[in-house]
């Protein structure tokens, strides 16, 4: 099996979707990984208010906590999401850039249990919070 | 209906008549890619979000009406593989304060979901 070394795996940046709308690697812990999605006007989702759109918040929080995931076990091994649940606290800000938290809380033999909050700034202002579960795609590990 | 940017990063564009309930689709790309070959999860949920969002405008038929995302619960049946993604909204209660709404995302067939929403909006109507 794979080790997984998180600071490696990001040091090039990010690749398809999350490397399309900008994500950038934060910081990190034993269980959890902070990442940061800058704002951009082609990730709004009202022309009116330049707010981000919830889609991107939601990409942000899902790569983090598979980071969160993969960085616990200290392997990379290959999953798949299984179900997100959002709680869209606040509307995010505009011109706002936003920091995506995923923390991995639990892993079990083949589904992972995470939580996430993501802000622009300050931790107790969060903008959404995340649950969710990710599901091992191939053999058992 | 006009998409708002981020539906456009995405590649998202509106696959039915005016007069139907949208239907969208989402044509595979490197934009849009999560682990190889698949779609990724938070692309899928932005589709999804979209297609509630388009449902849910095309039943107010109110543009003064301000839609807020309050919860959404997605589950991801299928991988999204290299093709089309099509995916559609159903408003299952539209109430004064708050519209419940579905929305489901296909490839091959309508029946074959690779992932369903359920989201809660709050509607801010202007005063009267």
């Amino acid at each position: 099996m794979l080790s997984f070394d998180l600071l490696r795996f990001v040091r090039g940046g990010f690749g398809g979707h999350g490397g399309r709308i900008g994500i950038e690697y934060h910081d990190h812990g034993t269980d959890w990984c902070e990442l940061a999605l800058p704002w951009r006007e082609d990730l709004t989702g009202d022309d009116r208010t330049g707010a981000m759109a919830a889609g991107p918040v939601v990409s942000l929080l899902d790569v983090a906590a598979s980071l969160a995931v993969w960085h616990r076990r200290g392997q990379f091994v290959p999953h798949a999401t299984l179900d997100l649940r959002l709680d869209h606290l606040r509307a995010p800000r505009a011109n706002e850039g936003v920091i995506g938290r995923g923390e991995c809380y639990r892993i079990e033999e083949s589904v992972s249990f995470v939580r996430g909050i993501a802000h622009e700034g300050d931790p107790d202002d969060p903008i959404a919070h995340l649950v969710g579960t990710y599901m091992v795609t191939g053999a058992r590990p | 209906m006009i998409l708002p940017p981020y539906a456009r990063t995405l590649g998202i564009e509106i696959a039915s008549g005016e007069a139907d309930t949208p239907r969208l689709s989402l044509p595979f790309s490197l934009d849009v890619v999560g682990r190889p070959g698949f779609l990724h999860g938070g692309a899928i949920a932005g589709l999804l979000e979209f297609a509630a969002l388009a449902a849910l405008r095309h039943v107010l038929a109110d543009d003064s009406v301000g839609i807020e995302p309050v919860t959404s619960t997605i589950d991801y049946m299928r991988g999204g593989r290299d093709k089309t993604t099509y995916a559609a909204g159903r408003v299952t209660r539209l109430g004064t304060r708050v519209a419940n709404v579905e929305a489901f995302a296909w490839q091959d067939a309508r029946d074959q979901l690779i992932a369903a929403a359920r989201s809660n909006f709050l509607l801010v109507r202007p005063l009267a």
